[in-house]
């Protein structure tokens, strides 16, 4: 054995120096043009995934770029004003719990209004992440490396807004345990035959195993940011701490340790020791593909058990037998337009951001919006079919009188909102030219998003604000409290986004690198 | 007897206090034991063939280390296809069976109630809860029977001590075979690494 010694700490040339952003390209997209090569229409050329040949390292360098640089100004800015705004939502909460639903607009006709819309709305954006993961995985559809991570956490962040509604519109907060399967003091159970009930335990499921798998995915991408620390600690190339200012330099912290040694601990705990070794892949890989065979009945579940709040009562507008398609095609509608509404600036702002997210994503999933679109479309013509057909004239008024006639519904203007917004604009996306451009798509998925909030108002405020006798007629209007509770969930969203962006790796690096051309095992790459 | 052992080895880098490891087959000069023998590669085509090659060359404790899970590497180096599909199926038919007994239990025996009007013996309100906590036991054991299989979490492991092994997650890749291979010895591990065209390869010691 003399004749072999351990490895000498000489061999220092361990990876991860901060790169300096934007990395050049060594192949330049293609000059004066908008097209940056990737929206080959020739079946047997393959588009790049990642553009401008990048290798493994320049591929790892750009990803934990962004987690590890110094905090930039914007975002400072950025999230200064997000967690301003989430704090004005949670005081608007506080407000609530002290007063009671009475600062709210709901009066005894309308008992769920705004509430109950952004719920629906935003666990209705919660269900891109786990399509993209899922759904797409399954599929084989290797475009999803570029936008499953974002949409991943995307997804936890809407979950985490949508649990806030139905928790506090309940009125008396502290009752909201008897959701959970737990005798009340009378020893009487939940009602397990409701769907309010089904709806606890669907959220609560969705909510877990998104978590769960947006986790899983992490492991071996905070493994590297780990062993990237480590390297720079062990160089003595680690920065020291700054306090990020927001005018001039950061103002060196002495007896704070460096971020490279926090990150090592925060990184290092949380990667739980993955070594990526061959053996611990194969049973990764296994665990991955059973989860997304297993999220993609439960995405399609979650939003039809939140359908079923209003399938199975007997309200006119929400005793509809295609509520649960027509819910989940909505879901997926709105993640993506959400997805998009947050990446496309991100191709801007963030450098090198455009490589690895490049126009043929943004052209695949402005199709999943036209067709999605299309399908609510479809819904929304049906259930008016229906109305008419089904000769049933409480459910004709809600359409005819409640929502479409401007003469009769003074809700009119919402319900053609929606129209606008989630069946008219998508249909640009016919025209190559049209989703081809980032600027058309951001405003098409800004359009969408309004519209899909919108979506959620028509069908519950208009079904119920005019119950079966003229004499139980009222009018919804939100107060400044419904107003600023919602404004202050998206702070919420926001907020917790941005520190995603900053902390976390905002691509599925190791799934990036199966995509690439150098991770085929033949020599012909 | 071979799955006891195993489980022993693991438990005792669990507890070392309560198990202690046996003697080490072979020591470094320092006198610590040996955890194996490491050789780096640059590129997916160079180590998939190396995997083969030391496949062929009939060693059963290595592994192959890579930042990205590589296609056709089981076959490579002739793995076994992992249990998790079975114990998965095992938790799905937990979390149903468990979401039955909740329904029934709490509507029928411990405070029976008839709500809506809804008949006693409707079995259809009690499907998607069970289909729910179907889902939520399988993906607890998807992902924790996952890292219990693979012995993680665990931060504390000899090849963390390679300086060269931290790009791992980078773009390299690393083929260990490791002292517990009952045909471990130095001399040929080496030759066979060398082989099959690993660089800088390096003797690791294992930790206390």
């Amino acid at each position: 054995m003399s004749d072999m010694q351990p490895d000498e700490k000489i061999t220092k040339q361990g990876s991860g120096e901060v790169s300096v952003q934007p990395l050049p390209r060594s192949i330049p997209v293609v000059p004066g043009t908008t097209d940056d090569g990737t929206l080959i229409e020739d079946p047997s050329v393959r588009a790049p995934l990642v553009l401008g040949k990048r290798t493994f390292r320049e591929v790892t360098d750009i990803v934990c770029g962004y987690a590890e640089a110094p905090i930039p100004k914007i975002w400072l800015t950025a999230f200064t004003i997000c967690s301003m705004i989430a704090a004005l939502g949670t005081g608007m909460i506080l407000y609530l719990i002290i007063t009671g639903v009475g600062v709210w607009g709901l009066n005894n006709q309308v008992d769920w209004a705004w509430d109950i819309t952004n719920f629906v709305f935003w666990i209705g954006i919660g269900h891109a992440g786990t399509l993209i993961s899922a759904i797409l995985c399954l599929l084989k559809q290797n475009w999803r490396t570029a936008v499953n991570r974002s949409a991943e956490a995307m997804t936890i962040f809407a979950v985490v807004c949508a649990g806030i509604f139905p928790g506090i519109h309940v009125g008396r907060v502290w009752f909201a345990w008897f959701l959970a399967p737990v005798p009340n003091s009378n020893a009487i159970w939940p009602n397990f035959r409701s769907p309010l009930l089904w709806d606890v335990f669907a959220v609560s499921t969705y909510a877990t195993v998104s978590l769960l798998f947006w986790y899983m995915g992490m492991i071996p991408d905070l493994a590297t940011l780990r062993d990237r620390a480590a390297a720079r600690l062990h160089k003595g190339v680690s920065r020291e701490f700054k306090m990020p200012m927001p005018i001039g330099d950061g103002l060196p912290l002495g007896f704070m340790p460096r971020p490279d040694s926090i990150r090592l601990f925060i990184y290092g705990v949380a990667s739980l020791g993955w070594r990526f070794s061959s053996r611990h892949w194969h049973r990764y890989e296994k665990a991955y593909l059973m989860l997304a065979g297993i999220s993609t009945p439960l995405v399609l579940s979650v939003h039809s058990i939140v359908s079923f709040d209003f399938a199975t009562s007997v309200i006119p507008g929400w005793h509809t037998t295609i509520f649960p398609p027509y819910f989940v095609a909505g879901a997926v509608f709105g993640g993506f337009a959400m997805v998009l509404f947050l990446l496309i600036p991100l191709r801007v702002i963030l450098p090198n951001f455009s490589d690895l997210l490049t126009l043929r994503h943004l052209e695949n999933m402005a199709k999943i919006l036209l067709l999605t679109g299309t399908m609510v479309g479809f819904a929304y013509s049906m259930e008016f079919f229906i109305a008419w057909y089904g000769a049933n004239q409480y459910e004709f008024a809600v359409f005819a009188n409640n929502r479409v006639n401007p003469a009769e519904a003074p809700y009119w203007w919402a319900y053609w909102t929606m129209i606008t917004c989630n069946v008219i604009f998508p249909q640009l996306f016919w025209f190559r030219k049209m989703r081809q451009n980032p600027l058309v798509i951001w405003i098409v998925a800004l359009a969408v998003t309004i519209g899909m909030w919108f979506e959620r108002f028509v069908i519950i405020v208009t079904s119920i604000h005019r119950a079966f006798l003229p004499g139980e007629w009222h009018m919804f209007f939100p107060t400044w409290v419904d107003i600023l509770t919602f404004v202050g969930s998206c702070g919420i969203f926001m907020t917790l986004f941005l520190l995603f962006l900053k902390f976390l790796p905002v691509f599925a690096l190791a799934e990036v690198k199966v995509v690439m051309p150098q991770s085929h095992t033949d020599d012909h790459h | 007897m071979k799955m006891i052992n195993d489980f022993m080895t693991a438990a005792a880098d669990y507890f070392p206090m309560l198990i202690g490891k046996g003697s080490p087959k072979f020591v470094t000069s320092s006198g610590k034991p040996v955890y194996g023998i490491v050789a780096e590669f640059d590129e997916t085509p160079k180590v998939f063939k190396a995997a083969q090659h030391v496949r062929d060359a009939g060693y059963t404790k290595w592994d192959v280390h890579s930042p990205f899970p590589i296609h056709d590497m089981e076959e490579a180096m002739g793995m076994k296809s992992t249990k998790l599909p079975l114990m998965a199926g095992g938790a799905a038919i937990a979390g149903v069976a468990t979401a039955a007994a909740l329904q029934w239990g709490t509507s029928f025996v411990l405070y029976p109630t008839v709500v809506q009007g809804k008949p006693f013996e409707a079995w259809q309100p009690f499907v998607p809860i069970m289909f729910e906590l179907g889902i939520l036991f399988t993906a607890f054991m998807c992902i924790f029977g996952m890292l219990a299989l693979n012995g993680l979490p665990r931060w504390h492991h000899p090849l963390f001590t390679h300086d060269r092994f931290m790009r791992v997650g980078n773009d390299k890749f690393f083929i260990v075979i490791e002292a517990t291979d009952p045909d471990f010895d130095p001399s040929k591990v080496k030759k066979v690494l060398e082989d099959a065209g690993g660089t800088h390869i390096s003797l690791i010691e294992d930790i206390d």
